[in-house]
């Protein structure tokens, strides 16, 4: 029978579970569109070819031509896989849907005979943190302009969909042609419309993808660069594309070195790999909190490290404070716990803060003098929309004298690029041990060719970098500003922050009770009554309750009024 | 500030060990071949790769398929649907490609077992596939029974992460290498000697390195045998598509289904498109498991090795091309019955026997009327000569465990034609020479 598990072990999982939950995505948001594609085509193959309605040459007539090369390959293509419902389903085992051949293994009942491991025991039990059942209720719910006006609204996937236009059912509806559509569904398209006008990548690929697969060499289409065993740590010429994206990036600052990259298959195995290699089973790192919640999982399950949170104060901005790093590090020491890095996350998640030069000098002291790692989670690096500047650890690195072999970043193009699906992340290290020992490991979660080819082609057009860079930062920007301003109006306070997806929210006047318990339960009456799904602080290990992550990028502006206002639902009441 | 210095941080016990396996000979073959690779054209007397287990018989039957189908050649990443792509990292997966990846998988076995999709958990690869199972089935200091000879990556893939041990379970020529029920049991009772709790028996079926399908009697015997001692069974069937006649292939999924799905909580299989579809590159490998917990967490566990969305995509259409896939099977197991017999009749002329096979991209080969002694050294010693003097990197049976020392696996599927017949050319004079040394 399978060992009962410690509660330590209990709660990993249960960090670790909702964790895993808040990452998947698919959520109803995502879905839209569908089959009635097909109604549109001649129709708009009038407006393009100058026959239409109102609506020609008006306003947007290149965003047209794009929306219907959309729908003319959408029909072309298989059917659009509806999105399954995410992994809000996946702990309730009765939620696994099964064939019929499979009814008589449900009747047997759960308890099966050979035991698994202590470490799959602990997480394959489901479990009721709010990081998962918002997520649940989200899947189940989804918000939608006009489908579900009070569905609920997510607001804790840090996901970039500014880059992408809002799925809009009513698009495949409604005709261009002024009459026959009501002024305010027309609005509508014509927001998502601009939007999608500017689906920068989207839009690439649709002039460029076929050349990205052409073997050159051989003037036609060759799979064998494609398909056989390639390094597992990635194409050289990868490392030399996204060496130069990150320098991009960050701004021209600093420049990256290719043969320090190890490509993996997103950053979530790069983090844990770097862990692997830094840090035994049962030693532990320092992690500034509030901190990702996807750490828990990433760090603690398989490699088996601590992660000892190092609180950051309010009043403090909820900047790093070395003092607080210090009492920690000695607090670990006399428990008998040894701590073997420092991992942070510049800009930071979730509360969106940039370390300054000053910080991050303190900070490599610090483990200089301890005699540790540091490891700096730059994923956000490039979705920085304040007017600070992001300073690299790579760039400190470069201008002073540190010993630079116990400095390690992670990076990858799921924020920046909004690739998640493609899982294309990458450490980078300035120590050549580790360097030989992750690529090696790298074998297990590595990047698909294809993929890799893919990005190749799209990271080398420069000119088109450079506009996706600029504009993204600046649609950033804009939601950022939105939302933070609109919750001010409510008298909610958000730290003020240059970077990320998300603004860090103050919302302890509204709980009932200065506690933790009184946080969770403000979040519920979020999820319930305003029907918005946030991330709570204490999912993020902050020790001041009260503080939420509100993320904006899977919203477009039309919604944060909505947002606010259902906000508003719950706060006029206290 | 603190002036840069040699640095003496240290690193973690698993980044610092050498379970990674690269300095042993089954990897110093590919760094001979690395240095010195072997080309038609310009490098003809370089060492010619006959120990990577790759298949590149079928490439253009894949290149025809893109040809024809310009938007597959989109690689599923054309505008339509691309957002959905670019932002799915939904652990399931993608539930087209999971439908596909089940139908493909009972294709192969020409509707002998019958897979759910919904038990499908996808990994970057076999590799990742393999450990995410140990790291679900095994603690730290427990170990897998593997029946030997064996693929020489376990050692790595289900050891170096894990803390997870391996038990060989020593088989013998005697009876072509197939597992025995005593040969488990004498396994099974080493570990209980040694006070190492056995987790599972891992199997490869068919067999890396013999390239021979597992008999119907012994799965039976196997599957008895895991129950008995309530342990798991793995089987690693990531050749199925590569049995030279498909009827010869029984999948454990058959005698699971065949036994009404009694006791099946223990059975995992590990599948992958790396060698039946000579896809490596794209990094597609799947679980499938009969045990509701395992496919829960393993799914939750493969985020740390999900595969491309923008992958799955293309291949949910490739894989949904049943006429494409039918033919694919079909000519692929054709062109490597074809391969195979042409390389073991080489060999025989040669005066080289090998073990009568009926699968996969690789022969195992006995050379052990060469060996001046008939140990591991005396193994080495010849594949060091067979490396450095033949140059043909083939893989020595001590690197996958053999208790018997002079079997060596030779890969066929990795090369053209005529590099094969260049190979072939040079076993021979190679025995040639080695003879008239004896002689003397």
């Amino acid at each position: 029978m399978s060992p009962t598990p410690s509660k330590k072990s209990a709660d990993a999982a249960a960090a670790a579970a909702t964790a895993t939950q808040a990452r998947s995505s698919a959520t109803g948001l995502g879905g839209g569109g569908g089959g009635a594609g097909m109604r549109l085509i001649v129709p708009l193959q009038g407006v393009v070819q100058g026959r239409g309605g109102l609506v020609l040459g008006t306003l947007i007539p290149c965003a047209l031509f794009y929306f219907l090369q959309f729908y003319l390959r959408r029909n072309r293509s298989p059917p659009p896989t509806s999105p399954q419902p995410p992994a809000a389903n996946g702990p309730d085992l009765p939620g696994i849907v099964r064939s019929s051949s499979r009814n008589f293994l449900s009747a047997r009942g759960s308890s099966s005979h050979a035991a698994i491991s202590s470490r799959a025991a602990s997480i394959a039990r489901s479990c009721d943190s709010p990081y998962f059942v918002g997520t649940k209720k989200c899947s189940e719910d989804p918000y939608h302009p006009v489908d579900n006006p009070d569905g609920v609204i997510q607001l804790g996937l840090a996901e970039n969909r500014v880059a992408f236009f809002y799925p809009r059912k009513s698009f495949i509806l409604l005709l261009p042609f002024g009459g026959l559509i009501p002024v305010r569904s027309f609005l509508s398209i014509v927001v998502g419309l601009l939007q999608l006008s500017l689906d920068l990548i989207g839009d690439w690929l649709a002039r460029n993808v076929k050349d990205t697969l052409l073997d050159e060499r051989q003037g036609g289409l060759s799979i064998s660069g494609l398909a056989t065993y390639q390094p597992f740590d990635g194409l050289v010429e990868l490392k030399m594309a996204v060496a130069e994206f990150m320098g991009q990036v960050m701004q021209g600052s600093v420049s990256f070195d290719p043969s320090q990259i190890i490509m993996t298959a997103g950053a979530t195995p790069a983090i844990e790999i770097l862990s692997f290699c830094l840090a035994d089973a049962g030693n532990a790192f320092l992690v500034p909190s509030p901190y990702y919640p996807g750490y828990d999982r990433n760090i603690r399950w398989r490699a088996g490290i601590e992660l000892i949170p190092v609180p950051c104060r309010s009043t403090d901005n909820f900047g790093l404070s070395i003092p607080a790093l210090e009492r920690a590090y000695n607090q670990a020491k006399m428990r008998g716990v040894k701590v073997r890095a420092v991992l942070f996350s510049n800009p930071s998640n979730p509360v969106g803060n940039l370390l300054h030069r000053e910080a991050l000098r303190d900070l490599l002291d610090f483990v200089t003098e301890k005699g540790i790692h540091v490891i700096a989670d730059e994923v956000f690096a490039g979705s920085t929309h304040g007017t600070e500047d992001f300073v690299s650890m790579a760039e400190v690195l470069n201008t002073d004298e540190f010993d630079r072999s116990r400095v390690h970043i992670v990076y990858g193009l799921s924020k920046d690029l909004s690739v998640p699906g493609f899982r294309i992340g990458l450490i980078y290290s300035f120590n050549e041990h580790v360097i030989a020992a992750a690529s090696k490991l790298a074998r297990f979660s590595s990047v698909s060719v294809p993929t890799q080819h893919l990005l190749i082609s799209m990271l080398n057009d420069t000119k088109f970098i450079t506009q996706y860079i600029k504009t993204n930062r600046e649609r950033l920007r804009v939601m950022y500003a939105l939302l933070v301003n609109g919750l001010k109006q409510l008298g909610i306070e958000s730290v003020k922050s240059s970077g990320g997806f998300y603004c860090w929210t103050d919302m302890s006047k509204f709980m009932k009770s200065y506690s933790e318990k009184g946080e969770l339960e403000l979040w519920k009456e979020m999820l319930n009554v305003a029907k918005i799904h946030l991330t709570p602080g204490t999912a993020c290990h902050c020790i001041e309750p009260g503080w939420f992550r509100l993320c904006f990028t899977t919203l477009t502006e039309k919604d944060v009024p909505v947002v606010l206002e259902r906000i508003k639902r719950v706060v006029d009441k206290h | 500030m603190v002036k840069g210095a040699e640095s003496c941080v240290p690193l973690s016990e698993v980044a610092t060990s050498n379970t990674h396996g690269e300095d042993s000979a089954y990897f110093a073959g590919w760094k001979a071949y690395d240095e010195d690779p072997y080309d038609a054209a310009s490098n003809p007397a370089g060492v010619i790769q006959m120990g990577l287990a790759e298949n590149q018989v079928s490439f253009d039957l894949l290149e025809k398929y893109l040809d024809q189908h310009p938007g597959a050649s989109g690689w599923g990443c054309g505008i339509s649907g691309f957002r959905e792509n670019a932002l799915f990292q939904d652990y399931h997966g993608l539930q087209t490609f999971r439908q596909e990846m089940a139908t493909f998988m009972e294709q192969i076995r020409e509707g002998r077992a019958t897979f759910d999709p919904e038990r499908i958990v996808l990994t970057a690869g076999a590799t990742a596939a393999n450990e995410l199972l140990t790291f679900i089935l095994a603690d730290p200091g427990d170990c897998l029974l593997i029946p030997t000879p064996y693929y020489p990556g376990f050692d790595r893939d289900l050891r170096w992460r894990t803390g997870v041990r391996i038990i060989p379970v020593h088989c013998s020529s005697s009876n072509g290498f197939q597992v025995t029920l005593q040969a488990l049991e004498d396994a099974y009772v080493k570990a209980e000697g040694m006070k190492i709790r056995v987790r599972g028996l891992l199997l490869t079926n068919p067999s890396n390195p013999l390239g021979t399908a597992i008999t119907r009697h012994v799965l039976e015997e196997v599957l008895d045998f895991v129950t008995q001692k309530d342990i798991h069974l793995i089987s690693d069937e990531i050749y199925s598509g590569s049995v030279f006649s498909s009827d010869e292939f029984v999948s454990v999924a058959e005698i699971v289904e065949a036994r009404g799905y009694k006791d099946c909580d223990r059975v995992h299989i590990v599948y992958s498109l790396s060698k039946d579809l000579g896809l490596p590159g794209f990094r597609v490998g799947a679980i499938y498991s009969y045990n509701d917990r395992v496919v829960t967490a393993a799914r939750r566990m493969s985020s740390f090795t999900l595969v491309s969305s923008q992958t799955q995509r293309m291949l949910a259409s490739m894989l949904a091309d049943r006429e494409f896939t039918e033919n694919y099977l079909k000519t692929n197991r054709e062109r490597l019955k074809n391969r195979h017999d042409f390389i073991t009749e080489g060999l025989k002329n040669a005066g080289i026997e090998c073990l009568p096979g009926n699968a996969g991209l690789f022969c195992w080969m006995n050379l052990a009327p060469l060996l001046e002694e008939p140990t591991k050294e005396g193994e080495l010693r010849l594949w060091s000569l067979i490396v450095h003097e033949a140059k043909l990197n083939i893989s020595p049976g001590s690197s996958c465990h053999c208790s018997e020392a002079g079997w060596f696996r030779v890969c066929f599927a990795n090369m053209s034609q005529q590099t094969l017949e260049v190979a072939l050319r040079r076993i021979k004079d190679f025995m040639k020479n080695m003879k008239a040394k004896q002689e003397k």
